[in-house]
């Protein structure tokens, strides 16, 4: 107990709300009344409709949602495979090469949007490799932004799992493949999964690299998003935008179903 | 389970062969295994950087040398840009750390009915994409927002008008998005707080402020540190909030290395401007990295 005196409680609360309220719950609901207003000139909306968040599930809007998703689903099973294989054989090898790929996976992080994006344009415009123009310039982007993610999350699994169990499992005769698939995997089942949401729900949102690199065939939603309100359509922009955060939350529930099927089979074994 | 592998006699006895065994077989063979994923990021990642470094140096026709940095650091947009970006990181960072300090604090220690849920919503924001707080200050601060009108209704006429493209609205929208990053680690550190030692010191007579300066803030400072460099390296990088705020007057490195690359594809001039801000970053993450490894504030439920 910090505060003893029930007037200085009632205080220290009411300051708490007066904080909370209009920096983090007014622009929650916000976004929750625009997707549903109709027409807005004073304070609150003079007449509600449903035709924003219809219209935000139709024709451009949903193909931008099938990207949004596609875009978020492949970037992360990349970022999941590459950032897993990184943080468990990092785990194993030399001291020097450890730190290396240590350094490598968490340099994105401080490497804003933006520059991820237009180096894609530099490096995938010409040459061998020719991504510029793709959707597969969109996904590589994203998994470069995600992979340090699902690097970071899979590697405090790993400190946190005991290496004995696979110690054990190989002394006891268990091949390397067999160890890191009957043992090392499943042991890291949480932190992949956990990985694998943060991964989906950052790809879901991010606008920076992909405006620099989207081709127009392949235009993400909150791309969609900023044109729509760039051009002054606001209310439809928060109806999309509040399709853009359900549209997640049944991804990353879906996601945790499938762990649970995964424990589940697991367990019965 | 784990205790009794380690410390039983039995168990820990045929234990260590396969590990030396596994070693005697060579460090190269398992450095080996690290090489395919790291081959992936130097191709998607370090080859397009350092064609970003090389690109800045090259011009549009074709000319190698330092013109292209010449004319971009000369001109008055970077410039500002820079000082905007600085500025905006720094204001927001310490917003961030005094709201954040509060919010954790009340939260912890002078919790009310319900402080669970409100923990529950600062988490969320945390996955949200950071345009949509943007989105939302367009509705409550625009000239048409929710703000004005409700001033205007009261006679107040309208007090924000043009707040929305100023610089401190800006600060505004980021300290919203990323007062959960400060808030996150403090609250874990709070959590290890003995509650005895509390109401020891109140007991003792001290007030609530000298509780916090003399008891919570020494605690408190690891995880103040990483939560506060990590959010000044966020805010320095930030783009869709200033993207969707859209003021003109409003230019941050990100949004200039964007009208850059690709509004006008001057591609070396967008590098250059690329090169600062990466520069601007790694130094930051530097410092990050340290704070990081010399508090632990890992462990403090951070995730970069």
């Amino acid at each position: 107990m910090l505060v003893w005196s029930r007037s200085g409680r009632a205080f220290v609360w009411a300051l708490f709300a007066l904080v909370f309220a209009p920096l983090v719950l007014a622009p929650l609901a916000i976004l929750g009344i625009a997707a549903f207003a109709g027409d807005w000139n004073s304070v609150l909306p003079a007449s509600w409709t449903s035709e924003n968040i219809r219209e935000a599930t139709a024709g451009t809007n949903y193909d931008s949602l099938v990207v949004s998703i596609e875009t978020a689903l492949g970037a992360s099973l990349i970022a999941i495979v590459v950032g897993t294989w990184a943080a468990i054989a990092a785990r194993t090898a030399p001291r020097f090469v450890r730190r290396l790929t240590d350094a490598v996976f968490h340099l994105p992080v401080a490497v804003p949007s933006v520059v991820v994006g237009l180096g894609m344009l530099v490096a995938f415009s010409d040459g061998p490799i020719l991504l510029n123009g793709t959707k597969w310039i969109v996904i590589a982007a994203h998994a470069v932004l995600v992979v340090t993610f699902a690097y970071s999350t899979v590697s405090a699994g790993l400190d946190r799992t005991d290496a004995a169990f696979a110690d054990v499992a190989a002394s006891l005769g268990a091949s390397a493949a067999r160890v890191l698939l009957r043992v090392r995997l499943p042991m890291l089942l949480p932190s992949i999964t956990a990985a694998a949401s943060l991964a989906i729900a950052l790809s879901m949102g991010e606008v920076g690299a992909t405006i620099m690199v989207y081709p127009a065939e392949w235009r993400t939603l909150p791309v969609s998003v900023f044109t729509l309100t760039d051009r002054g359509k606001v209310l439809l922009g928060s109806a999309v935008t509040v399709v853009l955060l359900v549209a997640t939350l049944i991804v990353l529930l879906l996601v945790g179903l499938l762990k649970g099927r995964v424990e589940e089979r697991k367990r019965r074994r | 389970m784990t205790a009794t592998l380690t410390e039983s006699p039995i168990a820990a006895e045929p234990v260590p062969v396969p590990v030396r065994a596994s070693k005697a077989r060579g460090g190269a063979s398992r450095a080996l295994w690290v090489l395919p994923p790291l081959v992936l990021a130097a191709g998607f990642f370090l080859y397009p950087l350092a064609l970003v470094v090389k690109q800045s140096f090259v011009d549009k026709n074709e000319h190698v040398g330092l013109d292209v940095w010449r004319d971009v650091l000369n001109s008055p947009s970077f410039g500002d840009a820079l000082w905007n970006t600085v500025e905006i990181a720094v204001l927001s960072t310490l917003g961030c750390l005094v709201v954040g300090f509060f919010l954790a604090l009340v939260l912890s220690f002078v919790p009310f009915p319900g402080a669970r849920a409100v923990g529950r919503i600062v988490d969320t924001v945390l996955a949200f994409p950071s345009f949509l707080i943007a989105l939302a200050f367009t509705f409550l601060y625009g000239t048409a927002g929710v703000v004005n009108a409700a001033a205007d209704n009261l006679g107040l006429g309208e007090p924000l008008v043009g707040f929305l493209y100023s610089p401190w609205c800006v600060v505004l929208a980021e300290i919203t998005f990323y007062t959960p990053f400060v808030m996150r680690p403090l609250l874990a550190a709070f959590a290890l707080v003995p509650r005895d030692r509390l109401d020891v010191a109140a007991s003792l007579g001290a007030g609530p402020l000298l509780v916090i300066r003399r008891v919570l803030l020494p605690e408190a400072w690891p995880a103040l540190a990483a939560g506060g460099s990590l959010t000044l390296l966020l805010t320095l990088n930030e783009f869709g909030i200033v993207l969707f705020i859209g003021a003109k007057d409003v230019t941050t490195l990100p949004m200039l290395v964007h009208a850059k690359g690709a509004v006008t594809f001057d591609y070396p001039g967008a590098c250059v401007v690329a090169v600062v801000e990466v520069a601007l970053s790694l130094t930051l993450y530097a410092v990050y990295r340290f704070v990081f490894s010399r508090t632990g504030a890992g462990r403090a439920g951070l995730v970069a």
